[in-house]
């Protein structure tokens, strides 16, 4: 095929990544890279630095709509970014010494750990719970809007959510993905309402994703003819998805959310011990 | 602060941080689709084969040869600049709050914010080659 017809069908796919992926926080690069690579077959590498380009894009986005709304968390999710931007810069640092078969493994098992652990929610969000000294100190808790009005909610396990946010990081520079895992630790482990999870995931993921990018655009690994479509794709998605989220309920976000993980996880599994990518 | 000060100074904050945010997106994707166009219609007929990795030519690689190449509006070039524009927003966007805890006087998520920028621009200028 050629060019214009690669870039059409690029864009109806990121458009579908886009959309899907600011309803349920993955940010799209968790779509994306395995579509680009496993149907489209382009290199993991041109894939994960247009996807990366698409994070940011859906990221600030979505963002800007979520934060009027009022479900970001934008406290959490700045003291978040140190460890996710840090995590970034040397997952930057690690992207050459891996071959693209291994880390499309990697990609593999970890979608796999995350949808199973969000189908294993540990305990429901605490609205009660009791306040946490650091969370406290950082202004970290919050309030939501419901149906019903303003929730508030407490953040639990601050240091863990902290050093989580480190690995996610890594993650987001070397494979491309990091909205799920961020989603996954703040809902499992610091206990914020779902809505909450997804939006400040979202929130975060730009920066985190900039601090990846300039090494790939300095390496070589962002190619302009591929991202062109992409971005824009991505884009238009997202900023449909954004007008749907309040009226979803979130049990559905989370069930769609973990089928359509596993779907990928198990393709980029399959895939990469095969060598196919 | 009271609590009723805070919430105040967390709303103008954040539609500061939204407005920052979508301007620099939309200002992107402009240039992004003004550089799409032209490389669709220079090179839309021609086939490309993305399953092979080459490195991007040097000129599309770093930020002084990307911005001089914009201005003589090579398609890819011009696509590129976009991208950095893009890159550039969510800096922008931490920038902006840092100087906003500034304004508020917050000095923990000052150093919080700042550290944050210097970490971006220490990637962006920076970058572990």
């Amino acid at each position: 095929m050629n060019i214009l017809e690669f870039t059409l069908l690029v864009f109806i796919t990121s458009l579908l990544a886009g959309f899907l992926g600011s309803l349920i926080g993955l940010g799209g690069g968790t779509i994306l890279v395995p579509t680009l690579t496993l149907l489209f077959h382009v290199d993991l590498r041109y894939a994960i630095g247009a996807s990366l380009v698409s994070v940011i894009a859906t990221s600030s986005t979505a963002a800007s709509a979520y934060i009027k709304e009022g479900f970001t968390n934008t406290r959490t999710g700045m003291f978040l970014e140190v460890a996710t931007t840090l995590g970034a810069i040397g997952g930057a640092a690690l992207a050459d010494r891996l071959s693209p078969s291994i880390l499309a493994v990697i990609f593999g098992v970890l979608l796999l750990f995350s949808a199973y652990l969000s189908s294993h929610p540990s305990s429901k969000c605490q609205f009660n719970a009791r306040p946490r000294l650091l969370a406290t100190h950082l202004r970290l808790d919050n309030c939501y809007p419901t149906a019903n009005g303003w929730q508030p909610y407490r953040v639990q396990n601050v240091l863990a959510g902290f050093g989580l946010m480190g690995i996610v990081g890594v993650c987001s520079s070397l494979l491309g993905i990091s909205g799920s895992l961020k989603v996954l630790t703040m809902d499992q482990v610091m206990k914020l309402p779902f809505k909450v999870s997804t939006t400040t995931s979202n929130f975060m993921s730009g920066v985190t994703a900039a601090a990846g990018v300039g090494t790939y655009l300095s390496r070589g690994y962002v190619d302009p003819g591929l991202s062109m479509p992409v971005m824009l794709g991505v884009l238009a998605g997202s900023l449909l998805g954004v007008r749907v989220l309040v009226q979803i309920r979130s049990q559905q976000l989370r069930q769609v959310s973990s089928g359509v993980v596993v779907l990928l996880a198990v393709q980029m599994l399959y895939n990469g011990m095969l060598g196919r990518i | 602060m009271t609590k009723f000060t805070q919430i105040q100074m967390d709303a103008q904050l954040e539609q500061i941080l939204s407005r920052v945010l979508r301007t620099g997106v939309l200002l992107a994707a402009i240039v992004v689709s003004l550089g799409g166009v032209l490389y669709l219609l220079r090179y839309g007929m021609n086939t490309l084969n993305y399953s092979i990795f080459q490195s991007e030519p040097e000129n599309l690689r770093t930020l002084s040869s990307i911005t001089a190449d914009t201005f003589s509006l090579q398609q890819r070039s011009l696509i590129q600049f976009g991208l950095l524009i893009l890159l550039i927003t969510p800096i922008l966007r931490v920038a902006f709050s840092a100087y906003a805890f500034a304004k508020q006087r917050d000095r923990i998520y000052l150093i919080i914010t700042s550290t944050v920028l210097a970490i971006l621009l220490f990637s962006l200028f920076n970058p572990v080659a």
